[in-house]
């Protein structure tokens, strides 16, 4: 079974390519993607050629950072649900976090979503274990097992590792087996009782914030943590201007620091929170446009190496509720791809550094297969038809959630066919 | 003359034209307080229901008196709730307020922004008697009823608000609607309470209670909730009466016409000295009269036929 | 002011100019006087806004006339209106003031113009809620018919009788320059 792909303009970051390609997948691997054009002798009787002209053809994506909610939050989003919406979003692999119920802090859990996502059989889903027994930010989880099991990282997500001795021992333990650790930044006791950025509209408001430095001070420490022991930590969805700054200024020293953001740190603010909307509540908040301008600059700058969708699925149950008691989070994978499209048409990035943010860097921060359309890699592959004008219907998710910030706007550039080991998982042609 | 708006959520919602239009309909009001016969007849028919899902005594009396000298007929609602126990979630109570037919429904709730939230999901018109820290918009029309009576405008005059400013509704309403009105606002507290960026709602900050009061026309105390001091607010009563209340002493800094406000109920001693709080300049009763006019205004104002 | 709308212009009468009104209302004092025999328990209220003015020059020539102040009161009819809910507009509401006591007392309404009779009901509504007066009597400087409740005056200064497409319009000094009553079609 062999699939080739013509016409299309092939973006590969990982090779630094950006020219009209062909592509030829044979068995579930890249067979051939270069300047050699596909020879007829290739092509055999079982043949599916696809003409692509126009589309561009990257790597497959890579979202390291969403919630499936399973187990136990299945009303919310299920593996195979989750993953769905990730290949309608274009994305091929997924790696999700631990603060499911029970907390994925044993091998069981990690190998229960393997399970449920080889049953899914739509993207890749990598297990995202807990730093701590229950994320209770107290007792290591045992790193070792679970990355046997498939965990490719560790991180108590949602709730920030507060003891910096835990945090300690955690980078050097996950650095001894080369597994990344990924850190929430928040101070519980700065952002207490917080429900949104404080500013000018959290005061006009009369909510209680969530101040910038909430996320810096930890942006800091973990830092200081990691130079220290000579080992890497990876910034979960960076939010604001002084974390932008202090990671820019570890990376200059040399510290193994990375970092992702998320869609909505750099397309909304907290303006957006004057109408009280619940779909514009999470965590980290909203923040100003100073941050936004940052977090711009960063991506631009290559301080931030990834942008992650942070897709937190809740339901209305959770959400059609007083903004105050209202559940943190918002779903993004389908949507991610088309606003962070948008960086590209403000001339924040190229074309080829957004796909790098959204595929190769973050594959290789999870060291996951991926990221790449080099021969004998696996054939994970994101078409995308750039000029492809939509408009965001939550209505339509494959999502089993429906609270995105975005529903309504119009967009353009869109995922048309996502290709998983080689086998086309989603199609909009 | 017409409000141009369905519901009152907030003083920010708020034209000049249209807070003019309120304090002179609830100044007409007024005499129908004073009558033997309390009542008209105008919105015979009627329902106003007043849904309070916080506390409160002296606003939701207000409001019911006030609807009753209307002759509408007036329905109390109590609920609490709170982030982690909660029994019927507002949607669905408002659907079944609304499937009832009332006319108005005036809303008191601790989560800011739950008016709004009331005000998409049912077509009544609705009242913002307090959400949260956000607004109170009537407490802050009839403080602007009481200065305009009292002072004849409020262009021009220096405001003190004093207290807890970051978690105050009535200061934040009050900030929105005297600085739209023309008046030099100034916010005093310990630093603890004092919001972020609050200067960018065009009012002067200070810390020392000598200096917010100084030529002030008005001093508008807030309530201080002593359980804030478990928070590091403040340091202890003790500290904050030293500071920050309002007496003999430092009200002599402020001009020699000097009137006191205060919204209710007061803490004796902790911010207000009780010379001053039953004194010649208080006009914390007459802000009581004038609460059960204002809320007449808007009642008067908002209820109505389709046209 | 465009010329169209000039010429469109409705064509305004005078029917009644400043001495007519003052002899009007001087007869009217009288006949209230002469009906009441005397100022006691005698009371004026006028309705706003065309009944306060001329309530208060019927009230003036009564304590000229007997040397003896007579009660003078105004009142505002809005919240006792019949249409008050019909329409999202709402009147401006007026001043109301009657600073004394109406119980046992010999009320004179006085209004400007007397058409349906709607005003006059509102304001019996609303002085009941003031006391128990021992009598009402309505006092109006031009009837110009067209009742739809079942209300007549007790003083009249000029019976007017107008189409309903017309307009009658009374100016007083106090309020409008200048004492006329004109009649426009409308």
């Amino acid at each position: 079974m062999k699939l080739l792909l013509t016409g299309g303009r092939v973006i590969d970051p990982s090779r630094n390519i950006d020219e009209k390609l062909d592509l030829l997948i044979e068995n579930g691997f890249i067979a051939r993607c270069d300047r050699n054009s596909v020879a007829s002798a290739d092509i055999s009787q079982d043949t599916q050629t696809l003409d692509l002209t126009d589309m561009i053809i990257v790597p497959g994506l890579v979202d390291m950072h969403t919630h499936l909610r399973e187990p136990g939050h299945e009303y919310k989003e299920t593996i195979l649900t989750g993953s769905e919406a990730a290949v309608t979003g274009g994305f091929t692999s997924i790696a999700c976090m631990p603060n499911t119920k029970p907390v994925n802090d044993n091998r069981s859990v990690t190998e229960f979503i393997l399970k449920q996502a080889a049953i899914a059989d739509m993207a890749r889903v990598y297990p995202v274990a807990a730093i701590s027994r229950n994320s209770e930010g107290t007792l290591l989880t045992e790193f070792g097992d679970l990355h046997e099991a498939g965990a490719v990282a560790y991180s108590d997500d949602g709730l920030p590792v507060m003891n910096s001795r835990l945090m300690r021992s955690a980078l050097e333990y996950a650095h001894s087996l080369a597994v990344p650790v990924i850190s929430h930044c928040e101070d519980l006791n700065l952002s207490k009782g917080g429900h949104m950025n404080e500013g000018i509209i959290s005061t006009e408001l009369g909510l209680t914030g969530i101040p910038s430095v909430a996320e810096d001070v930890m942006v800091e420490r973990d830092i200081a943590l990691a130079a220290f022991t000579n080992t890497s930590v990876h910034i979960a969805h960076v939010s604001t201007a002084g974390s932008v700054e202090a990671i820019r200024r570890a990376k200059d020293k040399g510290v193994r620091v990375t970092a992702e953001t998320a869609p909505h740190y750099f397309t909304l603010t907290d303006e957006f929170l004057r109408s009280f909307s619940t779909n514009a509540k999470m965590y980290p908040p909203l923040r100003s446009h100073e941050d936004t301008a940052a977090i711009k600059q960063g991506l631009r700058d290559g301080t931030i190496d990834a942008i992650a969708s942070d897709h937190a699925p809740h339901s209305s149950i959770e959400k059609d509720v007083e903004f105050m008691f209202a559940a943190s989070g918002i779903i993004g994978m389908e949507t991610s791809l088309a606003i962070c499209l948008k960086l590209v048409d403000e001339g924040i990035l190229s074309l080829s550094q957004l796909i790098e943010k959204m595929t190769t860097a973050p594959a290789a921060i999870l060291n996951i297969a991926g990221g790449t359309l080099a021969a004998g890699s696996v054939a994970d592959v994101t078409v995308i038809d750039p000029r492809r004008k939509w408009t965001i219907d939550v209505s339509r998710f494959r999502s089993k959630s429906r609270n995105s910030p975005y529903n309504g706007w119009q967009v353009k550039g869109k995922t048309i066919l996502t290709i998983v080991g080689g086998v086309i998982k989603y199609r909009d042609i | 003359m017409k409000l141009s708006k369905k519901d009152i959520l907030g003083i920010k919602e708020l034209s000049q034209d249209e807070i003019h239009l309120i304090l002179d309909t609830a100044e007409s009001f007024l005499e129908v307080s004073t009558r033997k016969i309390k009542k008209v007849p105008t919105l015979r028919g009627k329902t106003v229901i007043n849904f309070f899902v916080e506390a409160s005594t002296r606003t939701r009396t207000s409001f019911e008196i006030a609807g009753k000298r209307l002759s509408a007929d007036t329905v109390n609602i109590s609920a609490s709730t709170s982030s982690l126990v909660k029994g019927e979630t507002l949607t669905d109570t408002a659907k079944t307020l609304e499937a009832m037919n009332p006319d108005i429904i005036v809303i008191r709730h601790s989560a800011a922004g739950a008016p709004h939230m009331l005000a998409r999901l049912v077509r009544q018109s609705i009242i913002n008697a307090g959400d949260g820290a956000h607004e109170h918009p009537t407490q802050a029309l009839l403080d602007m009823m009481t200065i305009r009576m009292e002072k004849g405008t409020l262009r021009g005059l220096n405001v003190a608000i004093i207290g807890d400013i970051a978690h105050s509704r009535v200061a934040r309403s009050n900030i929105l609607g005297l600085t739209m009105m023309g008046a030099n606002v100034t916010v005093c507290g310990p630093a603890m309470m004092i919001p972020r960026d609050v200067v960018k709602l065009s009012v002067r900050v200070s810390y020392h209670m000598e200096q917010a009061v100084k030529d002030a026309d008005i001093i508008m105390m807030l309530r201080i909730q002593l359980e804030r001091q478990n928070d590091n607010f403040f340091p202890s009563d003790r500290e904050y009466a030293r500071y920050y209340c309002l007496n003999s002493n430092n009200i002599r800094l402020a001009k020699p016409d000097v009137l006191v406000m205060h919204p209710g109920p007061i803490n004796r001693g902790i911010e207000i000295a009780p010379d001053i709080a039953d004194g010649a300049q208080s006009l914390i009763l007459k802000q009581v009269t004038n609460g059960v006019a204002v809320r007449m205004a808007l009642l008067y104002l908002l209820a109505g036929g389709e046209e | 002011m465009s010329s169209e709308e000039g010429n469109a212009m409705k064509t305004a009468k005078t029917v009644m100019d400043a001495d007519g009104i003052e002899r009007s209302l001087t007869r009217i004092a009288s006949e209230i006087l002469e009906e009441n025999k005397g100022v006691q328990d005698l009371v004026i209220i006028g309705i706003q806004k065309g009944g306060v003015s001329l309530a208060k020059r019927i009230a003036q020539k009564i304590s000229k006339s007997e040397k003896s102040a007579v009660p003078f009161g105004i009142l505002d009819i809005t919240l006792y209106r019949d249409d008050i809910l019909t329409s999202n507009k709402k009147p401006k509401l007026g001043i109301t003031d009657i600073s004394f006591s109406l119980d046992n007392k010999k009320i004179i309404l006085v209004d400007d113009v007397l058409f349906t009779g709607r005003t006059i009901r509102a304001a019996m509504d609303a002085l009941m809620d003031f006391g128990r007066p021992k009598l009402i009597r309505l006092a109006v400087l031009i009837d110009r018919g067209h009742r739809e409740l079942p209300i007549r005056a007790d003083f009249v200064g000029k019976n007017l009788p107008s189409s309903l497409w017309e307009e009658v319009a009374v100016h007083l000094t106090e309020s409008d320059g200048v004492d006329e009553v004109i009649i426009e079609e409308g």
